[in-house]
């Protein structure tokens, strides 16, 4: 299973997902003049695409100093759209860890008529155009709802868009690792007596909590970040704002330090919990 | 896959389990299909149900023409630069040791942790009017921002770590051995690319391609910021930005335009997991 929609990041647990791969790249070639000069052009174009214009969001949220930045952060629509984002987040990805992992057994362990049907099912919400994601969660849960259920303008409603954009992170993750498994110790537990649910929480979870970390880092990292999504449900309104349409209304009103503020408060926050699941997931590596 | 793979088919533990299994089995499908399912066929449903003559009109409209060349030519560049950028960075990250090599791997998968709202700030901080480099594209009369150079480097921006993430792990685990053998055999480096090195990874960097395509056809936040979102005369709005439009104004042709999408984002999918499923069986 080399090829899934979503994996842990490049650089960072490769090594320890493909020892022998790792020793490879040890050993690998020093740089002739080709593969340096592809270097070259390849860290100018990385530099010029992604790090020059992340490292101008610091400089412009730092532009009115220390307590300039304090203020733009600390304004209260500012740390409702933060609150709002982080708890929405947070919750989409507990749920997500939940029904990810149970999907991505369901897809290994499970066989039934229709199974890459519902594989490609999952993958829908990671390839679909956010705003076509918005549109359909509106179209269901907005006014005039087919289903009855009227979320418009509510936090429900920014939480089952999100819910729907991070469903295929951890089950794309945990899949090929749950695939990789050698079943051998759940038999042995099964056959000392060891109930499914003991088998499962003892043997099965353990050596997934990497691949879970992975995920919900995976799908919290997107959901602090949704626009597209959550646009059209949030019904433009101050208590569904989330920070990045926060940071977009101050934008097209020139606000551009603050805009940079929040900004950088967002990379922050991301940055952060995809370090803290990184460490968890490397942490319970090292243990399984 | 299950029919292929032994060790993935199921294998019943001493008969137990088996009711457990379907109540696993029958709460998974149901989330899949309250949450994606029933939403996406409503929304077929809204689409089609104003008839075709109405179809035609949201699809074949002047805004929708532009908006659908846009997101092409958009889509295109952006897709081209993450290939190239992702086959290139993927070949020095697994074949080449440099000092930094591993930082550079952690950065270039930055922009999956960025909003596309605060990628397309970033870009407008360099490239804008008043930006770092602002000025030198201006008195040469380059648009940047608010134009296409500026929406493909946006588009560019969050779809850049697709096509690396698929080719990283093949290149890992094929090894090198092919190549140092063309090598010793007196194959020159671009002669080894073409004939061994791109051969092995073209299942994963097709898969690759496929999926940056989705996306890149599909952005909206990053573009929003970028475009300056203009109708009318000169306009900047993709396929995506004159859904929100109709959708923000209740204009009509918005569901039209969204199942436009939905069936190039599943055909796109089809194709990725034909892709998948012949490199697996081979």
């Amino acid at each position: 299973m080399t090829t899934t929609l979503v994996e842990t990041p490049v650089g960072a647990t490769a090594p320890a997902a493909a020892p022998t791969g790792a020793r490879a790249q040890r050993t690998g070639a020093p740089l002739g003049r080709a593969s340096g000069l592809t270097l070259g052009v390849v860290m100018l174009g990385l530099s010029l695409l992604v790090l020059l214009p992340l490292a101008a969001v610091g400089a412009e949220a730092a532009t009115n100093g220390w307590s300039g930045f304090w203020a733009s952060v600390t304004a209260p629509a500012a740390v409702d759209a933060l609150v709002l984002t982080v708890t929405s987040s947070l919750v989409v990805t507990a749920v997500n860890v939940v029904m990810g992992t149970l999907l991505a057994w369901v897809l290994v362990r499970d066989d039934f008529p229709g199974k890459r049907w519902l594989e490609l099912v999952i993958d829908v919400p990671f390839a679909l155009p956010t705003i076509v994601a918005g549109l359909v969660i509106l179209s269901v849960y907005g006014r005039n709802s087919p289903v009855g259920i009227d979320l418009f303008g509510t936090r429900w409603g920014i939480m089952v868009a999100l819910l729907f954009v991070t469903l295929p992170f951890i089950a794309r993750t945990v899949q090929p690792t749950l695939m990789a498994f050698d079943r051998d110790t759940e038999h042995a537990a099964a056959t000392l007596g060891a109930r499914p649910r003991t088998v499962f929480r003892r043997i099965v979870l353990p050596p997934l909590v990497p691949a879970i970390a992975a995920g919900a880092a995976l799908a919290f990292a997107r959901a602090m970040g949704e626009y597209g999504s959550v646009l059209l449900i949030s019904g433009g309104l101050d208590k569904t704002q989330v920070s990045s349409m926060y940071a977009f209304s101050l934008y097209e009103s020139y606000d551009f330090p603050g805009a940079a503020a929040t900004a950088t408060v967002l990379l922050v926050v991301s940055l952060v919990v995809l370090v803290g699941f990184e460490i968890v997931s490397h942490r319970a590596g090292r243990r399984g | 896959m299950a029919d292929t793979l032994a060790p993935g088919r199921p294998t019943p533990v001493a008969g137990r389990g088996r009711g457990g299994r379907i109540a696993l089995r029958t709460v998974g499908l149901a989330y899949v299909a309250i949450l994606v399912l029933v939403p996406l066929g409503i929304i077929t449903w809204r689409a089609l149900s104003p008839g075709l003559p109405a179809f035609w009109a949201a699809i074949s409209s002047q805004q929708a023409i532009t908006a659908f060349r846009l997101t092409a030519e958009v889509a295109f560049a952006s897709v081209l630069l993450g290939t190239a950028f992702g086959v290139a960075l993927g070949i020095l990250l697994t074949r080449y040791h440099f000092v930094g090599r591993r930082l550079l791997g952690v950065l270039a998968d930055l922009p999956m942790a960025v909003s596309p709202i605060v990628a397309g700030l970033a870009l407008v901080l360099v490239y804008g009017h008043n930006g770092w480099l602002g000025g030198p594209f201006e008195a040469a009369g380059v648009d940047i921002i608010y134009a296409v150079p500026g929406m493909i480097l946006a588009t560019t921006f969050v779809s850049l770590p697709l096509v690396l993430r698929e080719v990283v792990p093949v290149l890992q685990e094929v090894g090198t051995d092919q190549e140092q053998a063309a090598r010793v055999l007196g194959a020159g480096g671009w002669h080894t690319f073409w004939r061994i090195t791109v051969p092995t990874i073209k299942p994963a960097l097709t898969y690759g391609v496929v999926l940056a395509l989705a996306r890149c056809v599909g952005e909206f936040g990053a573009v929003a910021v970028v475009s300056g979102n203009v109708s009318g005369v000169g306009q900047t709005q993709t396929t995506t930005l004159v859904i929100a439009e109709r959708v923000q104004q209740m204009e009509p042709g918005a569901y039209q335009l969204a199942f436009v999408l939905i069936v190039t984002t599943v055909a796109a999918l089809l194709v990725a997991a034909h892709i998948r499923r012949k490199d697996e069986l081979s």
